[in-house]
């Protein structure tokens, strides 16, 4: 880094800057007031001239830190990009200009917010340091997948043909896990040939699972090293840097480095054992749809025999949905969602190998997409029968199997016998203990709490990863015990960075889906461990070479910071002091808005940053009827909500936003310090604002807790306002999404109004 | 003119919806350079146009946000829009494509001020908004429209309009001159994502979706929805503006049909409970939803939305698919079928109709610029025939956003092997 700092600033005269605004007077303040060493003006700043102007002083050495006055930080991003140098942006177009009216008697509050919004910048940019990564950073190019079925083996694989070498690791003695029994699978793929005389001439049929075949493919790769009878001891690190201890079943350990992890644990069958009314357990005939592969698999080809006698099955019947999509006590809540297709499957097994009659009882068949409807055609052509039933007691009489169902297309109560009934039983996520509940238990503040915490975990499952983090054993998990985080349009926005699930661990699903997934969660753990060897956030901060910084002497060990991180970046040393861990470390700053003594920061986002800001914003007394208002938006939702609203009063559609309104974009609620609403208070802002994104089960943080985080915080300030002797309604704090233009720009008038109503802030500075 | 600088270590993206979008950021942000080519002016596709995502009913804007920011900050993606695949020649790791590029007549100098809109006189059906309202000549496709750029409607071209916007722009953006331009490049793998369509709804003939104005499709109920749409997120006919508290979905409109499209659009379940919470959370209690359905596919976790939805007791289900759509003397759709359980016959009048609409490649099976193998409804399938040219997405099965997304994921690793070999690398 040049050591000496110099202070640019760049104000734009376009887009009506220079008309509505006095730029002369932001170009005095940003100098004076704003400190910066120069301050040149460009009719069209973002325009190749304007941006040439900018990079020649970057690189002569004239600007190390650049202060731009022009439109929001989301336009014109492009054009505004100078990696060398540390910049701010002072929102005058979309901020100021868009959202208040060009009249004569506005012009006077619209110009003093511009001037606000420059001190602001100026402020803010004085504070910043460009980010270089810290040289502690390692690539290790070499994956850790757990997991032995095909979910992982297709990871190591896929991995492994990018040119990345793998450890493979797998609880059992073979490869194949707990896909390892099945005779055919269903079909990948929709017909190809088109319908010949309204007849389908070649749908899918099911076909060689491939287990076998991908195991071979994993033994003759050399870039592949599989331990069987295998498990995660001990996982510890960072992406680029973790260490895993794989132990064997014989007592044996090896330590290996790895730069990324896929977990590919699979599912466990559901315990049919739950079902006694469909008599599991009662009669060996009744088979969950697991068992069913081996008895297929045993028959090779030829009539499949059912346990008790080894009779062929002449009629067989499919429950579908057994011990799923309910909510009695010891049954799955959700569906399987490869069950149905699996029936299918299997039905066909008893059509082609022994002729039997073969009857699906469904609620709903869910075969979606294009190869799933051909394959429920496919059994239609086979004659299987498909039934909407819903069955409610299988009976066995004298060597035959009763079925009860009711018949729901004629409404009746009826019943059918057969050889055998095959309960298409659904996926338990084969998934460690919820590592929030292990947290739970240290942080329960009474006996009794913790006690209620522990029996939460009573009965929880053998952790896969055993990692040693502060926050817990393995990937938190989001529902029905997979583990996922955000499952729209990031799939892979994982909470452990580094770490990612792959497979029936994360949702139900089918062989093709998860074999699809397992290749998405290769990438993203060769992305993540390619990204920490540069020093890297993935992310959503991708490419931010920054990371928390920390003053340990002012430390109190207080561990919020390690309580709060979404993502368990943080371990404790011997001490109890923080260890951050930096490519874990999604640059979010929750653990900057939860240190209560201010000793977290980064270099482009800090205490500082935001703080200087607040306090270089001209305070007006108590009796100039000019309040402040302090808004606080998450940058991903909040302020680009109101950048949208800039755009449509700009076309006329009539928003505005009160003139004593100052935005300041943060990277999520939760980075939110304490400090900033308290000094805000103290000096004289009369409202604050905070705008996060919503934190329920639906939650929309891009940084999982920290709207929650911040909530919880928040909640305090209440104290704080009272022992100021202030009205609690000076601070509000919303869940605002990015499609909220009315609302956003509305809830900060509204605080305009409160103010209104209970007057000033006192405590003018 | 725009230039491409590529390699055959480069990574074709061809489509820039969500599937595109994805696997380009995902690719270039394990270093890999790609050059993404949209056909619209703007990158995001289809999402952008929905209002809400099931089964969170968040809204697609605020991933997008995300996606926006990490494909305008990564130096390795180069962005194309207006842009279509004409050629691709060669084989797996060594191809050339060519690409022709339409006129937006607006430069990159266009600082989405919106002036040259205001000037502007003429107007034409919105695409955006499935032609549900009119938009400018000159014109941003939606608000947070990637490339922020204003389009001038080809068809304003050598009118006075065209005049207008140039001299109302102060920043010398409109380029009246531009023409289309081919351009070649090499590349080693190639992403096809060019998504799907909605099927053409008024070849369902019984449905009556050409003749009923109060029969409409599940992607323009979506825009009606939003209340950023041209609706203001209004539940209304469109015949009359009243408010329509009686809506019927009809699933597997065009979908599961040996006379339209033999798949299962899979999304369409989902979408119809989605849009149902919108006729619920307008109307409250007064709302009075049907589903009429064949199989609800709430498959896997999805389980969780639909019990959900079953909890509002405004919205009721009946297994059937309906038989035909007629309109009574008021303009209100009456659909008529018979309940396949306990087989009673129905004809229900409603406020409004919205088909389930199925979806379909929006290439047709014969439309691609090279050999690609597809299943008879035109997906693409994964097949070593395929050689460097892999599908993600919406172009290779009926898929919701997330499947997408997943899929798309993958497809940037299987395009990342084939560069990854063409540089002979050795890790």
């Amino acid at each position: 880094m040049a050591a000496e700092k110099k202070l640019a600033g760049y104000i734009c005269t376009g887009c009506g800057i220079g008309e509505r605004l006095n730029v002369e007077q932001m170009r005095t303040i940003a100098t004076r007031e704003g400190k910066l060493g120069a301050c040149k003006t460009h009719p069209m700043l973002c325009g190749a001239e304007g941006v040439q102007m900018i990079r020649d002083d970057i690189a002569a050495g004239e600007a190390t830190h650049v202060m731009i006055g022009a439109c929001s930080r989301r336009s014109k991003m492009e054009a505004f990009s100078f990696p060398d140098a540390a910049m701010s942006r002072a929102n005058l177009r979309e901020g100021v200009l868009w959202l208040r009216p060009d009249t004569e008697e506005q012009k006077e509050t619209t110009q003093e917010m511009a001037d606000d919004y420059i001190r602001m910048a100026c402020a803010e940019v004085r504070f910043m340091t460009v980010p270089s990564a810290s040289g502690e950073q390692e690539l290790n190019k070499t994956l850790l997948v757990v997991g032995g079925g095909v979910t992982g083996m297709t990871a190591a694989l896929e991995a492994a043909r990018a040119g990345y070498p793998v450890h493979l690791v797998a609880e059992e003695n073979h490869l194949g896990g707990v896909w390892t029994d099945l005779y055919k699978r269903v079909p990948f793929r929709a017909a190809a040939a088109d319908v010949v005389g309204s007849k389908d001439i070649d749908l899918p049929q099911p076909e060689d699972p491939g287990v076998d075949a991908l195991a071979e493919r994993i033994r003759a790769n050399e870039r592949i090293t599989v331990h069987l009878n295998a498990r995660i001891t001990r996982t510890s690190g960072a992406p680029g840097r973790f260490s895993a201890d794989i132990s064997t079943e014989s007592g044996g350990t090896v330590t290996e480095n790895v730069g990324a992890i896929v977990q590919a644990s699979d599912f466990k069958p559901y315990d049919a054992s739950n079902l006694p009314e469909f008599a599991y357990g009662k009669s060996p005939d009744v088979v969950t749809n697991f068992e069913l592969e081996r008895l297929a698999k045993d028959a090779n080809g030829g009539p499949i025999r059912r346990p008790s006698d080894g009779k062929e099955v002449t009629s067989v019947a499919f429950i579908q949905c057994a011990g799923q999509r309910s909510d009695k006590p010891g049954h799955l809540p959700y569906c399987s969602g490869f069950c149905c297709t699996e029936s299918i499957k299997q039905a066909m097994y008893f059509r082609e190998q022994n002729g039997a009659d073969a009857t699906v009882l469904f609620d709903d068949l869910r075969t979606p997409g294009a190869a799933g409807e051909d394959f429920y055609r496919s059994g239609q052509q086979a004659q299987v029968t498909f039934s909407k039933g819903k069955a409610s007691e299988v009976v066995s009489e004298n060597g035959t199997l009763k079925v009860h169902f009711k018949d729901l297309i004629l409404n009746e109560d009826t019943a059918m016998d057969c050889d055998l009934v095959v309960l298409a039983t659904g996926q338990v996520p084969n998934t460690g203990p919820d590592p929030y509940a292990q947290l739970a238990v240290e942080e329960a503040e009474t006996e009794e709490e913790k006690d209620a915490a522990r029996r939460k975990l009573e009965n929880a499952p053998p952790s896969i990863l055993n990692l040693d983090y502060r926050q817990g054993t393995d990937l938190p998990q989001l529902k029905h015990g997979f583990v996922d985080s955000h499952f729209i349009c990031f799939p892979y926005e994982t909470r452990r960075t580094g770490i990612y699930a792959a497979g029936p661990c994360r949702r139900p699903m089918d062989m093709k889906q998860a074999m699809e997934d397992a290749v998405g969660a290769a990438l993203k753990a060769i992305q993540s461990a390619e990204n920490a060897g540069r020093g890297a956030a993935v992310h959503p901060r991708v490419g931010d070479l920054s990371y928390p910084q920390f003053r340990k002497e002012g430390c109190t060990q207080c561990k919020r910071c390690t309580v709060e991180c979404p993502f368990g970046a943080i371990n404790e040393d011997e001490q109890r002091y923080p260890l951050f861990n930096e490519s874990r470390c999604r640059r979010c700053g929750t653990c900057m808005g939860a240190c209560p003594v201010r000793v977290i920061s980064f270099e482009n986002y800090s205490i500082d940053t935001v703080g200087q800001q607040i306090k270089n914003v001209d305070m007006p007394d108590e009796f100039s009827e000019k309040p402040r208002i302090l808004a606080l938006a998450c940058e991903n939702d909040a302020y680009p909500a109101l950048d949208m609203a800039a755009q449509a009063a700009q076309m006329g559609d009539g928003i505005e936003l009160t003139p004593f309104a100052r935005v300041i974009p943060v990277r999520c609620l939760g980075s939110v310090s304490l400090s900033w609403i308290t000094d805000a208070l103290n000096t004289g802002y009369d409202g604050i604002v905070l705008m996060g994104c919503r934190r329920d089960d639906d939650y929309q943080c891009h940084f999982v807790r920290g709207s929650a985080m911040a909530a919880e915080r928040l909640s305090k300030v209440g104290d704080t306002l009272q022992q100021m002797q202030l009205e609690t309604e000076r601070v509000a704090v919303y869940e605002v999404a990015i499609t909220d233009i009315q609302r956003a720009p509305q809830l900060i008038n509204d605080m305009a109004a409160t103010i209104e109503k209970v007057g000033m802030n006192p405590f003018k500075m | 003119m725009t230039e491409v600088v590529a390699t055959n270590e480069t990574i074709l993206v061809v489509g820039g919806g969500i599937s595109g979008l994805t696997a380009a950021i995902e690719a270039a942000e394990t270093g890999k350079q790609v050059v993404l080519v949209e056909k619209r002016p703007y990158l995001g596709g289809r999402v952008t146009q929905l209002y809400k995502y099931f089964p969170k009913l968040c809204f697609p804007t605020c991933g997008l946000e995300i996606n926006q920011r990490r494909a305008r900050q990564n130096p390795n993606i180069t962005v194309l829009t207006l842009a279509e695949v004409t050629d691709i020649s060669g084989d797996k790791g060594n191809y050339k494509a060519t690409v022709r590029i339409s006129p937006r007549y607006v430069n990159d100098n266009c600082t989405a001020c919106g002036d040259c809109a205001k000037a502007v006189e003429a107007e034409f059906d919105d695409e955006y908004n499935y032609g549900l309202s009119r938009r400018k000549g000159a014109y941003l496709p939606y608000r947070m429209a990637q490339p922020s750029r204003y389009v001038l409607d080809p068809r304003i071209i050598g009118t006075p309009d065209a005049d207008k916007a140039k001299a109302a722009c102060k920043v010398d953006a409109i380029d009246l001159d531009m023409q289309p331009q081919d351009l070649s490049f090499p590349c080693g793998a190639v992403i096809w994502a060019t998504g799907w369509q909605p099927y053409d709804a008024a070849r369902i003939q019984p449905y009556g979706y050409d003749r009923f104005p109060n029969v409409i499709t599940s992607v323009e109920f979506e825009r009606m929805a939003d209340p950023n749409g041209p609706y203001a997120g209004r539940i209304v006919r469109p015949s009359d503006g009243r408010e329509a508290k009686k809506v019927a979905f009809i699933q597997c409109a065009g979908s599961r049909d040996r006379n339209h499209l033999l798949h299962c659009s899979r999304i369409c379940c989902m979408a119809s409970l989605k849009q149902a919470t919108y006729v619920s959370d307008a109307y409250k209690d007064a709302a009075d939803v049907t589903v009429y359905y064949i199989d609800l596919r709430a498959i896997d976790r999805f389980e969780d939305f639909y019990n959900k939805v079953r909890a509002i007791p405004q919205v009721k289900y009946v297994k059937s698919k309906p038989a035909s759509i007629v309109a009574d003397k008021d303009g209100n759709p009456v659909v008529h079928g018979v309940d396949t359980e306990g087989y009673n016959r129905y004809a229900e009048r409603f406020d409004l109709v919205v088909l389930a609409i199925g979806m379909e490649p929006a290439v047709p099976k014969d439309g691609f610029p090279v050999p690609i193998v597809v299943n008879r409804e035109g997906f693409i399938e994964a097949a070593p025939e395929n050689g460097g040219i892999f599908a993600a997405g919406g172009a290779s099965d009926a898929l919701d956003v997330n499947r997408a997304v997943q899929h798309a994921t993958g497809a940037a690793l299987r395009a990342i092997q084939v560069v990854n070999s063409v540089r002979g690398m050795e890790v």
